[in-house]
């Protein structure tokens, strides 16, 4: 017997792939090269990143880092590189680095609001990742207290009677809730407070201060500037906000039509100017809608106005939320028997609110990067106050995309790391929902 | 037997408006809008006792004084003998002049940058990336300055341009050039282009205050005319195409339609360019474009174009794929998927958050302080502002203006979207 | 999420605020212990913080040194920054005490704004520079010319009128802040730039090419620039005015802060015994103590030295006396006596 195979007992080694088909040369044909179109186009980018990296480079390598001053800059360019040849001076970063960051804030009082900028990621990490103990909201209660100490500085008791304010509020309530219901309980509340701060606040503080005292160094507003003033702003602001928004969104969709028409007007009507007019109304018109010879300082009216500007764009972020809840939630509500508040604190308010973090954070991003008009209302606000600043300077008159560059290299990671972060939410909810 | 859905018929009591749900409604709206009341009282009486505390009056008689002060780009015909009030129109004029091309480019780049974005080319859709996520996490402001500063260092002044007789004798050249075969110049105080002017105006019509110029008018009628007579040409076409199945050749009766009556519009009226000169300091003659109205409107072009891009790729990813496949299968090309099959219905899904985009970019043309560009804010809210010391009023003026202008575009294109939006019958 | 803590504390601060600046601005300096004073928001020379935050500048000075005069101590100042359209409703509303900033003293600021200008610190003129190869000796010759100005003084209404004037044309190019105008004109943006001469002058000495650049001799306006006070508050308008003559007397009778403890020693001159409050009740008659002039020198020398260690002619900036020089040496700087 013939033993014939035509079948092949052992296997040729694999070839590899066509140069075409594999590796750089595949990735680059069917991403940059894919057809005249897709050339031309690529291209046209390459050369358009060319005469952006040629334009910026000599600047960039020339870039001098010790100077006291943009002549000095100037002539040691000139004399590395020859006359004539640009370049960045980056020592105006190098000596003035810290009023970008903290305005006048007195220097050697910097780990304070450091430490409030820390604490504050503390206090807001309950809220915003699912993994950290539940418990750690209690410190996010008593932050705002902690944060206004630590920044404004002074007898640790003021801002501590001031929260107590909000125990007398709550404790008004859980008294009162059970006789005459959860509306005037909470009117109530509201009231006792107020009389609180009004009236008990100052004595209280007094009393207290001259038993044992904390202080702290008082710094004033007028010497908050730089990141600092627009971080300060930029949370005061959302967080007030907040709740103020969460009353509007209730508001506009409330079933009572004075309510909600008042709710609509409030929301169209400061979404329907500019910001840069409300803060001009905080410097310029506040004074006329106070009671004569009322003062306050131009950070906390700047400060209000933004908070109200906030308060209308979140109502109509967390109208969207509620919005998206599915209706049977609300009727399961209704089944329950719960009424109106309890369904909204129970039910309705913890998935909506859930839903609308993302927008909540671009929200916060857009009134971030608006803090940057405050500068013209005369508050130093990183971009333009602080640099107009150091530009007045002999030293550095005449600088000019340096701060520019400095200033929004900062804002972009900050701003990208949150919309980074609104987008992995984003991501994490959908999933829950689907 | 008692029905159980029959409500107990108890008369009223007036703890009702407190514990029935029923009545309950009203007294919060009474308490509502009684504290409104209260509070818009006490505002009221506040700006009284102050202005009285001041010494001043409110009212608007400021407004027909000589406003004194000069503006630079003059879309409403003005001069510093004018009253404050024709300033006022002029800043107005300036804003709209920002925001409306500002919506139409934003738009036009967004769309591009959005589609590009998805685009299978590498390099091209991550440069988009870097542009959206540059464009959306650095402030506008600083945006503005970033695009101003550049056309006013790296551009030539006037008097660089100049060829005086020795350059001439020595063979030189000047330091810079005009463009386009001696029509436009870009220079640091701005870009001069030609003017189109007509040796024999129509001239204009006065309707209540507003001229409206007769020649303008008559153009926009003679070309809107021409186009409609050469879609009745293509339909017609279509008509025998569909009957006989041959299509009649009409491309030179739509070309003739499309351009003789307006080329003889032209020779009628004496249509002429007027190109900028150059005279003593400056260019003169034909449109300056300033810096500050180039740099404010390329900012927000493409301040807003990263956001309405960001929209637009949520939109087109919104279509499910099958739309895409469907559209393949039917043997369309991608171009003609993207106009025809995607883009159409992912604009129900684009149009609202794109209308509030348009309202950002109106409210952010205020931003053009920061360029010093005149418009509402920075005559009325500006220079009036501060030349009367009227602040209560130019504020409320200005607010007003601004709010009937959001209002304004939010209800037009809130009917464009209730006309796009899917019937269901 | 977080609750207002600040609530309670504004409502608090806004009554304290309240019942505070119902007194009198003197009164209310002294109980909150500090001077608030309206300054720039960066002007070289004039006023503009260091590396440190500490304002210096001649505007601040004179704010330093009223601070002396009230409360004894010149670092007792608070400096609230201002631009051109927020400084007179910052003073209406009793914001700041006392508004020094570079402000022209007019018809309309001086009656209908209410405010009163008490003195002139310094008198200035509207000018224009232009670049040395523009060819222009006159701004006469300016027919034509884009010329940049700074938006929310005085400056645009006095050119428009200055051309008008003169039968010649322009086209502006309103600048917001000083320190962006030098940069449009250096850019080329404008062919003039003008505003006061003393900015004019404060830009030129900062920049690279100095020599390139001329002021016109043509000054097309007055600016008398002051320190402004709220109308009606009379007793605050003489401390202020006080201040700042004490300051012009004090050069004229050659006191210095460096010799004035010397000079009070040892003087008999009865007009210097009277400035120096060592003689007869001066200070008590403007609701001061004696020493306030004295102190007022101490904080920052007189007049004269106040100008040459901010913006005279040893420093970069290279003002001349000009207008500012004593009446004695031919300036408009003229103290009424003291007595």
């Amino acid at each position: 017997m013939q033993t014939l195979s035509y079948v092949r007992t052992e296997m040729l080694p694999q070839q590899p792939a066509p140069l075409g088909e594999r590796g750089a040369a595949k990735w680059l044909r069917e991403n940059l090269f894919s057809g005249p179109v897709n050339t031309i186009m690529t291209l046209l980018a390459l050369y358009v990143i060319y005469l952006i990296i040629a334009a910026i480079t000599p600047w960039l390598l020339n870039g001098v880092w010790n100077a006291s001053s943009l002549s000095e800059c100037r002539a040691i360019i000139a004399a590395a590189a020859g006359e004539g040849a640009s370049g960045a001076c980056w020592a105006v970063i190098n000596e003035r680095w810290h009023q970008w960051l903290f305005g006048f804030y007195p220097q050697d009082q910097y780990w304070r609001p450091t430490l409030a900028f820390v604490l504050l990621f503390v206090a807001i990490a309950p809220v915003l990742f699912d993994r950290v103990p539940k418990q750690l909201l209690w410190f996010t209660l008593i932050y705002p207290a902690l944060c206004f100490w630590l920044l404004w500085g002074g007898s640790v008791w003021g801002p501590i009677v001031a929260m107590i304010g909000f125990v007398v509020l709550a404790i008004v309530y859980r008294l009162a809730q059970p006789l005459i219901g959860i509306s005037p309980a909470a009117g109530a509340g509201v009231v006792a407070a107020i009389l609180w701060w009004l009236f008990l606040d100052v004595p209280a503080v007094n009393l207290l201060a001259g038993l044992a005292d904390l202080q702290l160094q008082p710094v004033r507003s007028s010497d908050f500037g730089g990141f600092l003033l627009a971080i300060t702003i930029g949370v005061t602001a959302i967080s007030f906000s907040l709740p103020i928004g969460i009353l509007l969104a209730l508001g506009r969709q409330s079933d009572m039509p004075i309510v909600k028409l008042l709710s609509v007007g409030f929301i169209e009507f400061i979404r329907g100017v500019p910001l840069i007019t409300l803060l001009f109304t905080a410097s310029l018109l506040l004074q006329y809608f106070l009671p004569p010879n009322t003062e306050f300082d131009i950070i906390l009216r700047v400060i209000i106005l933004v908070t109200l500007f906030a308060a209308a764009y979140l109502a109509e972020v967390i109208r969207g939320g509620l919005a998206a809840l599915p209706r049977g939630q609300y009727e399961a509500a209704d089944a329950l028997g719960l009424d109106y508040w309890r369904a909204q604190r129970l039910i309705i308010l913890p998935q909506a609110l859930k839903i609308s973090i993302p927008s909540i954070v671009s929200t916060f991003i857009g009134l971030f990067k608006d803090t940057t008009l405050v500068s013209f209302v005369g508050l130093l606000d990183p971009l333009r106050g602080v640099t107009n600043v150091v530009r007045a300077d002999i030293n550095w008159k005449g600088i000019y995309w340096e701060p520019y560059i400095y200033v929004g290299a900062l804002f972009f990671i900050i701003c990208f790391g949150m919309s980074r972060y609104s987008m992995y939410l984003e991501q994490k909810l959908k999933t829950d929902h689907r | 037997m008692a029905y159980a859905s029959d409500a107990p018929k108890d008369g009223f009591r007036p703890s009702m408006l407190i514990y029935d749900t029923r009545y309950r409604g009203y007294t919060i709206q009474f308490i509502v809008l009684l504290l409104f009341a209260l509070f818009v009282a006490w505002l009221l009486n506040n700006t009284l006792e102050n202005l009285a505390a001041k010494g001043r009056t409110f009212n608007f008689g400021f407004l027909w004084s000589r406003a004194g002060y000069d503006i630079e780009q003059t879309l409403v015909p003005y001069t510093n003998d004018n009253s404050h009030f024709r300033a006022w129109m002029v800043g107005l004029a300036n804003t709209l002049a920002v925001a409306i091309p500002g919506c139409i480019l934003a738009t036009i780049v967004g769309v591009i940058v959005g589609v590009l974005r998805l685009s299978k080319n590498w390099l091209i859709a991550r440069l988009m990336t870097v542009y959206v996520e540059i464009f959306r996490n650095i402030p506008l402001l600083l945006w503005i300055l970033m695009i101003f500063v550049p056309m006013r260092e790296l551009t030539y002044e006037p008097r660089d341009f100049r060829v005086t007789d020795e350059m001439i004798a020595a063979g030189q050249e000047p330091a810079a050039s005009m463009w386009f075969n001696d029509s436009v110049a870009i220079s640091t105080r701005g870009i001069n282009a030609p003017l189109p002017l007509f040796d024999r105006p129509l001239g204009s019509l006065n309707l209540g205050g507003v001229s409206v110029n007769l020649t303008f008018l008559a153009a926009l009628v003679i070309v809107l005319g021409s186009v409609w007579v050469n879609r009745q040409i293509r339909a017609r076409a279509q008509r025998v195409q569909e009957s006989t199945g041959v299509r009649p050749t009409t491309w030179w009766q739509s070309v003739l339609v499309l351009t003789l009556p307006f080329i003889a519009f032209l020779l009628a009226t004496g249509f002429h360019l007027e190109y900028p000169t150059l005279t003593r300091f400056n260019f003169s003659g034909g449109i300056l474009l300033q810096h500050s109205y180039t740099a404010l409107l390329i900012a927000l072009v493409l301040y807003t174009g990263a956001f309405i891009a960001e929209i637009v790729r949520g939109g087109i990813l919104a279509i499910s794929r099958g739309q895409t496949e469907a559209s393949y299968a039917l043997g369309l090309r991608p171009g003609r998927t993207m106009s025809l099959v995607i883009l159409p219905q992912a604009l129900r899904v684009i149009i609202p958050p794109l209308i509030s985009q348009f309202l950002n970019l109106t409210k952010n043309t205020s931003l053009g302080i920061a360029v010093s560009y005149l418009d509402l804010r920075g005559t009325l809210g500006g220079i009036t502002l501060n030349q009367t010391g009227r602040e209560l009023e130019c504020m409320l003026l200005m607010m007003l203006n601004y709010l009937i202008l959001s209002l304004m575009i939010s209800s037009v294109a809130n009917i464009y979207n209730r006309s796009i939006q899917l019937k269901e019958r | 999420m977080k609750t207002s803590v600040f609530l309670g504390t504004i409502a608090a601060s806004a009554l304290l605020a309240g019942a505070a600046s119902a007194q009198a601005t003197l009164e209310a300096v002294k109980a909150r212990g500090e001077l608030i004073c309206g300054s720039n928001t960066g002007l070289t020379g004039f006023g503009a913080p260091d590396a440190n935050g500490e304002w210096k500048g001649f505007d601040v000075s004179l704010c330093r040194a009223l601070a002396a005069a009230v409360l004894g101590d010149a670092t007792k100042v608070q400096f609230v920054p201002t631009t051109g359209e927020t400084r007179f409703t910052s003073l209406a509303s009793g914001e700041v005490d006392v508004l020094i900033r570079n402000s022209t003293w007019t018809f309309t600021r001086d009656t209908e704004l209410a405010f009163d200008f008490v003195s002139v610190n310094y008198y200035d003129g509207q000018g224009f520079m232009v670049k040395k190869d523009l060819g222009v000796s006159s701004a006469k010759e300016l027919d034509g010319a884009t010329v940049c100005i700074q938006t929310g003084t005085t400056t645009e209404l006095n050119l428009a009128d200055f051309f008008k004037a003169n039968n010649m044309s322009y086209t502006p190019v309103n600048v917001a802040d000083d320190s962006e105008a030098a940069a449009q004109y250096l850019a080329g943006a404008c062919d003039t730039y003008t505003t006061d001469a003393s900015g004019l002058a404060a830009s030129r000495a900062t920049m690279a090419d100095a020599a390139n650049h001329i002021i016109l001799p043509e000054i097309i306006s007055k600016e008398p620039l002051g320190p402004v006070v709220r109308h009606g508050d009379n007793n605050w308008g003489d401390i202020v005015r006080w201040t700042q003559y004490a300051l012009v007397m004090a050069e004229e009778l050659g006191i210095t802060a460096a010799n004035v403890e010397e000079v009070a020693a040892s003087t008999t001159n009865p007009e210097v015994r009277r400035l120096l409050g060592l003689e007869g009740d001066m200070g008590v008659k403007i609701g001061l103590d004696n020493d306030f002039a004295k102190r007022a020198i101490m904080a920052g020398g007189n007049y004269g030295e106040i100008f040459e260690a901010n913006i005279g002619s040893s420093t970069p900036i290279g003002l001349a006396r000009g207008l500012n020089a004593l009446w004695t040496q031919g300036g408009l700087q003229y103290a009424p006596p003291f007595r």
